[in-house]
């Protein structure tokens, strides 16, 4: 326990005078996530299509995605400090290395989830390569794939707090002058705030699920 | 009576397989062995044996799902390995065993699924998969429902529903009614004759079950293990005369019954002599492995044909219809 003697729990009134702060802090988190999934989505889902088709690309590529995921946050931003600074690039760098091994998998692990009855079928009845990917394997991996964006969301959310430590590190920013300055509701606020992000992404993301997929209605639990 | 000898010269084939053959990477035997075969228009062929004899094989080089070692077939006169396999596969209505409906669309998307993928304009779409609901008896409700929702028995008629849409001369179906239990099966099989009555497709029919094939098939191919042909006529001619011990024996005990079960009343020449008053009386639509049964469970030797309009056709009699499965 933090000794902190005749203070509050929670200052309500240090929150209400930080509003505009707190604000700014909230969005700049959501768009280190945003962008750490969008960009950890776009370079695995062509990754994702390849280990799909060629089998034996798939142990190389989660082998690198593995590695990567290992490095500890903190170790892989003091490394890249000297090369891209203290920027939003140094944490973006590293909530999209650790987006790639859950993203890879379950849009992998969706595809191998479509039924080979409906692939065999959509092929006889004369599917083109594209028209198979994008009208019958995409939609029909989409749950087990939106499964993995919202782990990837939820876990990025909790990474971008660590960003603090080189400056960008949105809610996480109050967790960390909290702890230095040893006032509570700072970090209760920052720790407050980061859950509550990573919960409200959660529910959003399963709702898109929810509206992407409406035939899977009450099978989900078939699917993963 | 059914006379029907070699394929007419009239009638040109639609399909043609020539000595075709499929070696499988990595086995030591052919899947299918110099297989040679002509589908007549408008005839439903089955393709029947058991399983390793290569009739899905067969079937899947049509649509060049499978391509074939060596040989040529031929479909509407072009060789398909000279066409391009996805122009190929729409112009082929296509059904498989499990159907293979897609389950993120909807039943009407499921139908339209050809259509769109030649597309098609949506309005001419739209009334064709109207057109195909009530051809195949289904609700109209459930053209905004996913297959997950229906029974195995709808999801099988959406399947030829889906398979029919484009309107292509040439079918292929793979146990296309496997998957439901019997009553609906035949349910299933008595509507798609009715319907290919009417429709006069080139289908090639793969099952397992020589019941199915001998009341599906216009003209039967009996394969054996390695996609060896072992007889090809049709069902009558395979029951009365099997070619060999193996489609014999594949054909199965009741050869008499099951080729009584091919006659229909109407077919045979009745006698006109005056019936006892306890003959059963039977519908002249029915065939006479149905007379037959009625007959000896009423223990009468006569039995009474009446027509659809309730006239008096003559007598049947079980000498006359042993005399059917004289040789």
């Amino acid at each position: 326990m933090i000794p902190l003697a005749a203070e509050p729990l929670i200052r309500w009134d240090w929150i209400g005078d930080h509003a505009s702060e707190i604000g700014s802090q909230v969005l700049e988190h959501v768009e280190l996530t945003v962008i750490a999934v969008v960009i950890g989505f776009a370079i695995s889902f062509p990754l994702a299509i390849l280990a799909h088709r060629r089998r034996w690309t798939y142990a190389p590529i989660t082998w690198v995605a593995g590695v990567l995921y290992t490095i500890p946050s903190l170790s892989l931003f003091v490394i890249l400090v000297p090369i891209t600074g203290l920027s939003a690039t140094t944490v973006e760098i590293g909530l999209v290395s650790y987006t790639l091994l859950i993203l890879i998998r379950n849009t992998v692990a969706g595809l191998g989830s479509v039924p080979s009855d409906a692939v065999d079928s959509a092929r006889g009845m004369g599917f083109s390569r594209n028209q198979m990917l994008w009208h019958v394997e995409v939609p029909l991996a989409l749950p087990v794939m939106m499964a993995g964006i919202r782990i990837a969301t939820v876990s990025t959310i909790g990474l971008v707090t660590v960003g603090s430590l080189i400056g960008r590190g949105g809610v996480g920013q109050f967790i960390l002058e909290g702890l230095r300055t040893l006032f509570q509701t700072e970090i209760l606020l920052g720790a407050v705030l980061a859950a509550a992000l990573a919960l409200a992404a959660d529910g959003a993301l399963l709702v898109l699920q929810r509206a992407l997929t409406p035939w899977a209605k009450g099978r989900e639990e078939e699917v993963s | 009576m059914r006379e029907e000898t070699s394929i007419e010269s009239t009638k040109l084939p639609m399909i043609s397989l020539r000595s075709v053959t499929k070696r499988f990477a990595a086995t030591t035997s052919d899947a299918v062995h110099e297989l040679s075969l002509d589908v007549v228009e408008g005839e439903v062929v089955v393709l029947v044996g058991p399983s390793g004899c290569g009739k899905t094989t067969t079937m899947r080089m049509i649509n060049r799902l499978i391509e074939p070692t060596s040989g040529q077939i031929v479909v509407e006169g072009t060789d398909v390995l000279k066409r391009d396999p996805v122009e190929l596969r729409r112009g082929i209505g296509y059904v498989i065993q499990t159907v293979g409906l897609m389950p993120h669309r909807t039943v009407a998307q499921n139908i339209a699924t050809v259509p769109d993928l030649l597309g098609w304009d949506p309005a001419r779409t739209g009334d064709r998969v109207e057109e195909l609901i009530g051809l195949l008896e289904l609700l109209p409700e459930l053209m905004s429902r996913y297959p997950g929702e229906l029974s195995g028995g709808q999801r099988q008629r959406v399947g030829v529903a889906r398979a029919l849409a484009a309107d292509p001369p040439v079918m292929l179906m793979d146990e296309p009614f496997a998957a439901v239990d019997p009553v609906v099966r035949a349910r299933l099989q008595d509507q798609f004759l009715a319907i290919q009555r009417r429709l006069r497709k080139t289908i090639v029919f793969v099952t397992h079950d020589v019941d199915e094939a001998i009341k599906m098939a216009d003209r039967v191919a009996i394969l054996n293990v390695g996609g060896i042909l072992e007889q090809y006529a049709p069902p009558e001619e395979v029951l009365r005369s099997p070619a060999n011990a193996f489609v014999a024996s594949f054909v199965g005990e009741e050869r008499g019954l099951k080729r009584l079960g091919l006659i229909t009343i109407r077919d045979v020449e009745l006698e006109p002599v005056a019936a006892p008053a306890d003959a059963p009386f039977i519908d002249d639509d029915r065939t006479l492995r149905e007379a037959l049964d009625a007959l000896v469970t009423s223990g009468s030797t006569t039995a009474v044909v009446v027509g659809a309009d309730g006239e008096h056709r003559g007598v049947l009699t079980l000498e006359r219809i042993s005399r059917e499965l004289a040789p």
